[in-house]
């Protein structure tokens, strides 16, 4: 196991109330990895991104995905956080009633039990929250309110990134955390993400838009198109992308499936 | 338990023939002679009305066989004061609220208050008089306990509350009891001139128990009147309250929720009176639904013709927690005023699936994360109560009766972690 490659995505179709969004992703993550995932509205990057956090309604149809060697496909939503999967939404969900800090000490406390540590007190959680809260330069005030009512677009995705730095995931998926950012907001966040990376964190950026990976630099970049990955490479190819736009690459054929997508 | 003894009855039911509960008129001594004639009247109404049946619009959703075809007999029990009255408020007798008793509630179409009328003991009666200007420094709390009677058993508790002029107070009712019984309560309100109350219902008896009450508020210019009316047990349970806005600058505010489960039923209505100009209301009625229970919400607000500046806002959300578990939500607006605000919504559904997501996306369980949304949900009726004694108490009852809540009932204040 140890020689497996951390996560192993392989002719991955998942559909979406009937619809068939993707079509036979290919893609390797090897521990410490950053890889981007870019491509038009509608070819399936979200879609990529909720199937592996296990989000219910996306139905995988065909394909496996192995994480750490294990069938990540079979596990609960749940599960696959407490086993280190974390996802950044695009649209953090909003949750009257239910104060941020309350949410996120059980959250960190279900993960420290799964994984056999101490679940943390008050006052432990709140120096761990003090220390997090500069990373991405959220107000603690933010912490106690409800989760996510009434924060503006910027304060919702750093508050995601604010939760990751606490949930400390080996896998972390980012699912457009760039939209909706002005530039200095955009600054906050990506630089949290950066004082995220580390050998043993491993993060999947999904975006649109190059902007996000001029702050963000990824090892890997890959281009997915309808639901397939057609191109993969380093970062100098979100710089063509950039130059050249996606329909350069909507009009070449899929490669052949069977050929990891990923580097190693 | 509770089920077996429905099923009982229904067996009786097929047996029998027609209605067996017949309340007989009774005579109180040495009662001043002014309730003796209301009583006469009270109980010819209730026998011109009869008890209402589905043909009655105010009794579409709530069937009353499980009341009406069972011989209670008459219980004793009554409301009583759980502590010494704090200072600024005392007990008058029927003979001294000559004028008052029974002077707010109307039971010309209502046969549950007219046989309440009839029929409550009138030394058990509880009359509370918050002397005018008095800010009284604690809740005062009535229980009305029905107790574990060893037979089906019928009450009529009657509580009349004057909060006199420019008074501050905060009334609890609390009803209790363990055993198959009948109450059939009604509470008087009368707030004078800049009157402030806080009335709080919590209403927990058997899941055996039949609850039927009437509430009946009468406000004065510049009172303001907030109601928490919490729902809890009994096999049915029937909360009718209505409040009459009957002065320049009055205001209310409704506050409810009402939590069932397995086969229970509980419906609650309300109607608030716009019946002079600049008056303002709020109301915001929650339900939680789980197992094959029932929830009913019917709120009417009424704005007179010369009511003008009326600001009503009429809320009913409920949360279904099976598949067998159902609401009837029904608001009314009459609107006989043409420079009014008046608002209202209501929705019924399951848990945000978005938000439960989210919270197992983050390694939180499904059952503490639906029990954290239900929870949620609930809370935010009963952080409006301003009592923290009372509200940590609805809170801790709330936890007891919500799916896996006790693990979340410290989920809503920010200084949880």
């Amino acid at each position: 196991m140890a020689n497996s490659p951390f996560l192993e995505i392989h002719n991955l179709h998942a559909s979406v109330a009937g619809n068939e969004i993707l079509r036979g992703v290919e893609l390797t993550v090897n521990r410490g990895e950053v890889h981007a995932v870019m491509g038009p509205n509608g070819s399936g990057k979200s879609t990529l991104a909720h199937v592996l956090a296990g989000r219910p309604g996306y139905t995988v149809t065909e394909g496996k995905v192995l994480y750490k060697g294990q069938d990540l496909l079979a596990m609960a939503p749940e599960l696959r956080a407490r086993e280190g999967v974390f996802l950044a939404f695009q649209y953090p969900v909003e949750i009257p009633g239910v104060s941020n800090v309350y949410f996120l000490k059980a959250a960190v406390n279900a993960i420290r039990k799964h994984r056999g540590l101490p679940e943390y007190d008050a006052m432990e959680f709140l120096a761990l929250v003090r220390q997090k809260a500069k990373l991405v330069e959220i107000d603690e005030d933010l912490v106690k309110r409800p989760v996510n009512e009434g924060f503006s677009g910027g304060e919702k995705k750093r508050n995601e990134i604010f939760q990751m730095a606490l949930l400390d995931p080996a896998l972390a998926i980012l699912d457009e955390t760039d939209s909706g950012l002005d530039i200095d907001a955009l600054r906050i966040v990506a630089g949290g993400v950066n004082q995220l990376r580390s050998p043993e964190r491993s993060m999947i950026v999904v975006t649109h838009y190059q902007r996000l990976l001029n702050y963000i630099v990824p090892d890997f970049l890959h281009v997915l198109v309808e639901g397939r990955i057609v191109r993969s490479g380093g970062k100098e190819l979100a710089l063509e992308l950039e130059e050249k736009g996606y329909a350069w690459l909507e009009k070449e054929p899929p490669p052949s499936v069977g050929v990891p997508a990923g580097a190693h | 338990m509770p089920m077996e003894a429905i099923a009982a009855e229904k067996v009786e039911k097929s047996a029998g023939s027609g209605p067996r509960f017949v309340p007989e008129r009774a005579e109180f001594p040495g009662e001043p002679g002014w309730l003796g004639a209301l009583r006469r009247e009270a109980f010819g109404r209730f026998e011109s009305l009869g008890f209402p049946t589905p043909k009655d619009e105010a009794w579409r959703y709530t069937g009353l066989q499980t009341v009406t075809e069972i011989p209670w007999t008459r219980g004793a029990w009554a409301p009583r004061l759980a502590k010494p009255l704090p200072s600024g408020a005392r007990l008058l007798t029927p003979a001294g609220a000559e004028g008052r008793l029974g002077r707010i509630v109307p039971f010309e179409k209502n046969a549950f208050a007219a046989l309440n009328t009839a029929l409550f003991e009138g030394a058990g009666a509880l009359i509370l008089e918050i002397a005018p200007g008095a800010v009284l420094a604690e809740p005062i709390e009535i229980v009305i306990d029905a107790g574990a009677p060893d037979s089906a058993e019928a009450a009529y508790p009657r509580v009349l509350i004057l909060a006199g002029e420019r008074s501050e107070s905060s009334v609890v009712e609390s009803y209790v009891g363990s055993g198959r019984t009948f109450t059939n309560a009604v509470t008087e309100i009368a707030l004078a001139p800049g009157a402030i109350l806080e009335h709080t219902k919590l209403q927990e008896e058997s899941l055996e128990a039949r609850h039927v009450h009437t509430v009946a508020v009468q406000q004065a210019r510049g009172s303001r009147f907030t109601s928490h009316n919490v729902a809890l047990g009994s096999a049915l349970a029937r909360t009718d309250l209505s409040a009459i806005l009957g002065g320049e600058g009055a205001e209310c505010a409704l506050y409810g929720l009402f939590v069932g489960r397995g086969r229970q039923h509980l419906d609650n209505r309300t109607v608030i009176d716009h019946a002079t100009p600049h008056t303002t209301s709020r109301e915001l009625y929650k339900g939680v639904m789980d197992g094959a229970s029932r929830g009913v919400f019917h709120g009417t607000i009424v704005v007179r013709p010369d009511a003008q500046k009326t600001d009503a806002v009429q809320t009913n959300k409920n949360l279904l927690l099976s598949r067998e578990a159902l609401v009837n939500s029904t608001p009314a607006l009459e609107i006989f005023a043409d420079d009014v605000k008046c608002k209202h919504g209501s929705t019924t559904g399951q848990l945000d699936a978005a938000a439960l997501f989210y919270l197992r996306s983050r390694g939180i369980g499904e059952p503490e994360a639906r029990a954290l949304l239900t929870w949620a949900f609930a809370a935010d009726v009963a952080e409006k109560i301003r009592v923290p004694s009372i509200r940590r108490r609805v809170e801790r009852e709330l936890g007891q009766r919500l799916p896996g809540a006790e693990s979340a009932a410290t989920a809503t204040s920010g200084g949880a972690a």
